[in-house]
């Protein structure tokens, strides 16, 4: 088993957000986790990414055997955990190549690696940005400054592409895009997809599922997991609305 | 306190010994300049927090030590030296070593004919005419304690004359380094860089020193760009961290000039530069910016002053801190914008990072507008790193210093990038590199 959460709680400022997540995920599948605004959802995605704000309370995670939670957010990293924000973050002065540049080094010395030369690196930069369509000036502009919301995940996806993590969570990647920017992102997300890693992708819409086909649909409520199922259940929630499981709620499984 | 000395004292009488120590110079004309400034001196007081322009900068502690203006001869090699040389830039370089110039250190390379660069000591032997003309009339003693000092001791310092219509195409590299060893010395570099008409020059002040002693460097430059004259002027701050820093620069400039300021500090134990430019007339440019970077218990100190007095002027200034453990900032930015002064452009800008719970910043920008048609703005910031980035950098997998050194480049970018000479920008990344990536 790839990812395994046990009884996860956690708080934010000190209202308690997560109220008892059970997860687990393998190697290969695809994970959605829907959930109406609110339900914990970027929260989950936060905490798994090593967020400080958020307090653990109770519960754990595991993570290729590893407690995951006792790891700083750069060995997460380095462990080949990703996420992919809801909002990247702007960073002026700083240029995208230079952020990835020391992050595969840093992911390498980690790793017992040599760093990469700076021609195998550009030809990594490179290939990878053409899994999603990522314009080569990009690669010279600072970290997400400027950048349409589309540009953003794109980059979010053209990064992911290029640290080739093991397990990717996916926070929203899917909001505020087009349907040609969904179709880009989906589709490097696709074509990252192997036997050996896995992902979750955080998504309020059904949308982002015809395109990325998920092994399996979480939706969350109110901080727990309550209805689990194939990629039919997103039809279904898409259909009937959150409403259905709002109402339902007292069925939770898991 | 203990240890105090009476500063006015001492150097009252330390100047007896100094006009015994010039010989026959004592009847050239320059001295009287000196004599005046020595009874000026005699009436002015230390500055003390009291005084508006120092009242966050408390200077306190340089009254511990009795700096001592004799010469003092140091032997330095070119190894040395070139520790502080740009990589892959041949240029002129003028060498002082604490204060005298030193011809061996030095080297000029494709100077224009009728340009003169070296020490001012060697044109006020020869009387230049240059000098007489422009010598202390930019930075007057008036209410300058430190300028008194200065002007009452000077004798050695860089002279850069470029007449008009030269270009000087290679940036002057001058280096002041200050070798000491266990003898408190004081230094005074009079600096005087005149740019004729249509003239170009790139200047670069390097206060320099290998040794971690304690000293005191009062220097002041005086830069006159005459009309339409570009004058890039860069001055960088290595100095020892113990050591008392004081400077002054005046900037004249006539019609349709440009001048350009860089200040990159490591700072000393206390640094107080004092940089003020005037406007004579239209249609001219001025930029002054400034990255300092402190630690421990350092005190930095910027007081800018830029002068509209004509219309049809812009001036820029952005001046940004990086303040680490118990260090002290202090900016006062001040733009005036006379009566006369329409369609001024004026951008001011202070941004401070500091990254300790104890660090201090003081800032002050202001601006004073008599004119009615003007475009001006100034702000000030003074906050942490920011958190958001930090948490992305490292869900990329990069630690925590390489996150924190990562933006601290970002921080200081903007400052570095608008430097125009490619090697001194590799210098600079490599001296932030080398203090926040460890």
């Amino acid at each position: 088993m790839l990812l395994e959460i046990k009884n996860l709680h956690a708080n934010v400022e000190g209202t308690e957000i997560l109220k008892g997540i059970n997860l687990k995920v393998n190697a290969g599948e695809v994970h959605a986790i829907m959930g109406p605004n609110g339900s914990g959802k970027s929260t989950l995605a936060s905490v798994l990414a090593g967020k400080e704000e958020y307090e653990v309370t109770a519960g754990e995670v595991l993570y290729n055997g590893k407690n995951l939670l006792e790891l700083s957010t750069e060995d997460r990293a380095r462990e080949g955990v990703f996420l992919a924000f809801q909002y990247p973050v702007e960073i002026p002065g700083v240029s995208n190549t230079n952020l990835l540049k020391t992050a595969v080094n840093e992911i390498r010395k980690y790793r017992g690696e040599e760093e990469l030369d700076s021609m195998d690196f550009l030809s990594l930069l490179k290939e990878k940005s053409k899994l999603v369509e990522l314009d080569q000036k990009f690669l010279s502009r600072a970290v997400n400054e400027g950048f349409s919301g589309g540009e953003k995940k794109r980059n979010e996806i053209f990064q992911m592409a290029v640290l080739n993590p093991t397990f990717a969570i996916l926070d929203e990647t899917d909001s505020g895009l087009d349907i040609d920017a969904l179709r880009i992102v989906a589709n490097g997300v696709n074509k990252l997809k192997t036997k050996e890693n896995a992902t979750i992708v955080v998504t309020h819409y059904q949308r982002l599922l015809d395109y990325i086909i998920p092994d399996f649909v979480h939706v969350l409520y109110k901080g727990k997991i309550v209805k689990s199922g194939g990629k039919e259940l997103a039809l279904e929630l898409e259909e009937k609305g959150y409403d259905w499981v709002k109402s339902d709620k007292a069925e939770a499984v898991v | 306190m203990e240890n105090k000395i009476d500063i006015k004292n001492y150097y009252l009488n330390q100047f007896d010994e100094f006009e015994k120590s010039l010989n026959g110079e004592k009847s050239s004309d320059f001295h009287k300049v000196r004599k005046d400034a020595i009874s000026k001196f005699a009436e002015l007081t230390f500055p003390t927090q009291k005084d508006e322009e120092w009242k966050y900068t408390n200077i306190s502690s340089l009254q511990k030590h009795n700096f001592s203006p004799a010469a003092v001869k140091a032997n330095v090699s070119s190894e040395t030296i070139n520790k502080f040389l740009f990589d892959k830039m041949e240029h002129s370089l003028l060498v002082f070593v604490n204060g005298n110039f030193s011809p061996e250190l030095s080297k000029l390379i494709d100077i224009p004919k009728g340009v003169v660069i070296g020490s001012l000591a060697e044109a006020l032997k020869n009387n230049n005419p240059v000098v007489k003309k422009h010598l202390g009339k930019y930075a007057e003693n008036e209410n300058y304690f430190f300028t008194t000092l200065s002007s009452a001791f000077t004798k050695d310092g860089a002279f850069i004359y470029v007449p008009d219509g030269k270009v000087v195409e290679d940036p002057i590299h001058i280096i002041f380094i200050t070798k000491s060893g266990s003898e408190k010395i004081l230094t005074q570099p009079r600096n005087l860089f005149v740019a004729g008409k249509n003239s170009q020059v790139t200047i670069i002040e390097h206060y320099v020193s290998d040794e971690d002693s304690v000293y005191f460097t009062n220097s002041i430059t005086e830069i006159v760009a005459d009309e339409n004259a570009i004058v890039d002027h860069i001055k960088l701050q290595e100095e020892s961290n113990k050591a008392f820093h004081i400077a002054r620069m005046e900037v004249d400039q006539e019609r349709s000039s440009n001048f350009s300021s860089h200040l990159i500090s490591h700072g000393a134990e206390i640094s107080r530069n004092d940089f003020n430019a005037r406007f004579n007339d239209e249609g001219s440019e001025c930029m002054l910016n400034g990255l300092f970077m402190i630690g421990d218990e350092q005190l930095f100190d910027a007081h800018t002053m830029i002068d509209h007095a004509k219309p049809h002027c812009n001036s820029h200034e952005h001046y940004k801190g990086i303040l680490q453990d118990k260090s002290k900032g202090v900016f006062n930015g001040k733009v005036m914008v006379r009566q006369d002064a329409q369609k001024t452009n004026a951008f001011q800008q202070n941004n401070t990072i500091l990254l300790s719970n104890d660090a201090v910043m003081n800032t002050k920008p202001q601006l004073e507008i008599f004119a009615d048609d003007v475009k001006c703005s100034h702000g000030a910031t003074i906050g942490k790193l920011n958190d958001e980035a930090k948490f992305y950098l490292k869900s990329r997998g990069i630690g925590e210093d390489a996150a924190t050194a990562i933006l601290i480049h970002a921080f200081a970018s903007d400052v570095i990038t608008s430097i125009k000479i490619p090697a001194l920008r590799d210098y600079l990344e490599e001296i932030i590199t080398k203090r926040f990536n460890q």
